[in-house]
């Protein structure tokens, strides 16, 4: 079995994690107000896990959506998403549970949102 | 003698108006480190994320007195998930739960100086126009009309609870909001809650005026019940 020197692949190591939480730290960065709005709005029915599984959720008739979740996250439309922020629930035909947001968060604030969530699932446009 | 007994009198009567509660020095000493009694300069998100209660400088136009009063002796808590909310949960299985641990209870005063604190609170009207006066129009709702638009119809269920333990957290539970708040804060509150409180947690909808008045009406029923109990 061949060896592999040390040093070399320490310092690979070492560089591969440093640019790990380098692009975490940029995500932070970039998501930063997307996610102070999400953790003030979203998570009381989301969850913290962004699972949908927040602390309002035990005596909801219908669950709220998981955003962690690519498969079914990446079948609604951007378009979509963004209605259901603005307008609530109802205007995509969905529950009364989910209100509209389009009062408190701008449009640019909406836009950051749905920028979070498909970076949150790591499920592309949805387009 | 005569002038002796005078002094005497003269004295205790100067002495009563020092013994009665000072509801200024109350409010600074026991409210103002957890509640803004003045409008914040900035009433941004952060501001939300700091405070450690609601505020209050326009409590003369929210609380009932009597109720606010009664309050401050024996104080219960509203808030199920405390203030701010995102502080008291935590990640739990399957779902969040409220960080009981994290709370803490709230203050609680002699009867004569909650009741000197209510008077004093009454005072705070915060600015003009900021509740609409004569806005509710004191509809009457039957109670299964009212219940089923507060939960499955406009629902508000999910994050406020309409009797004890039924209903979500993260807002304050509304089956004593008709004791606890004046008539017209209901509806203004319902209607823009963002207006009363810049960024708040809780969405402003797009409800009619019958809506409005169906829930405020709903809510204010549901407290003079409970209030009674």
């Amino acid at each position: 079995m061949p060896r592999l020197p040390m040093l070399p692949v320490a310092l690979a190591v070492l560089s591969l994690g440093l640019l790990r939480s380098g692009s975490l730290l940029a995500a932070e960065e970039q998501y930063a107000r997307a996610i102070k709005n999400y953790e003030t709005y979203c998570v009381q029915c989301h969850g913290l896990g962004r699972n949908g599984k927040g602390v309002n959720t035990p005596p909801m008739s219908v669950q709220p959506r998981d955003h962690s979740d690519p498969k079914i996250m990446g079948d609604i439309p951007d378009d979509q998403i963004t209605r259901a922020i603005k307008e609530g629930g109802l205007a995509v035909n969905k529950s009364v549970l989910m209100p509209a947001w389009g009062h408190v968060l701008s449009d640019a604030e909406v836009t950051e949102m749905l920028a979070y969530l498909r970076h949150v699932c790591n499920c592309g446009t949805g387009k | 003698m005569k002038i002796a007994l005078a002094v005497v009198a003269a004295t205790i009567l100067s002495a009563v108006p020092a013994l009665a509660a000072d509801g200024a020095g109350i409010l600074k000493s026991q409210c103002a480190e957890c509640h803004a009694l003045a409008q914040p300069e900035r009433q941004d998100l952060d501001h939300i994320w700091n405070r450690k209660g609601p505020d209050l400088f326009y409590a003369g136009v929210k609380f009932n007195k009597a109720w606010l009063a009664k309050w401050l002796e024996n104080p219960g808590r509203i808030r199920p998930a405390g203030e701010f909310y995102e502080k008291h949960i935590k990640r739990g299985d399957p779902n969040d739960v409220v960080d009981t641990a994290s709370l803490t209870n709230h203050v609680k005063l002699s009867a004569a100086d909650a009741s000197a604190a209510a008077d004093e609170l009454m005072k705070l009207t915060g600015p003009a126009g900021l509740v609409e006066k004569g806005a509710f129009k004191g509809q009457a709702v039957a109670a299964a009309m009212g219940e089923m638009f507060f939960n499955k119809l406009r629902g508000c269920g999910a994050c406020h609870q309409s009797k004890p333990d039924a209903g979500g957290s993260s807002g304050p539970e509304l089956y004593t909001a008709g004791a606890r708040l004046q008539p017209d804060y209901i509806y203004a509150y319902i209607k823009d809650p963002q207006k009363l409180d810049p960024h708040v947690w809780m969405p402003t909808l797009p409800l009619s005026d019958p809506d409005i008045q169906r829930l405020a009406g709903y809510l204010i029923q549901l407290g003079q019940a409970e209030g009674g109990k």
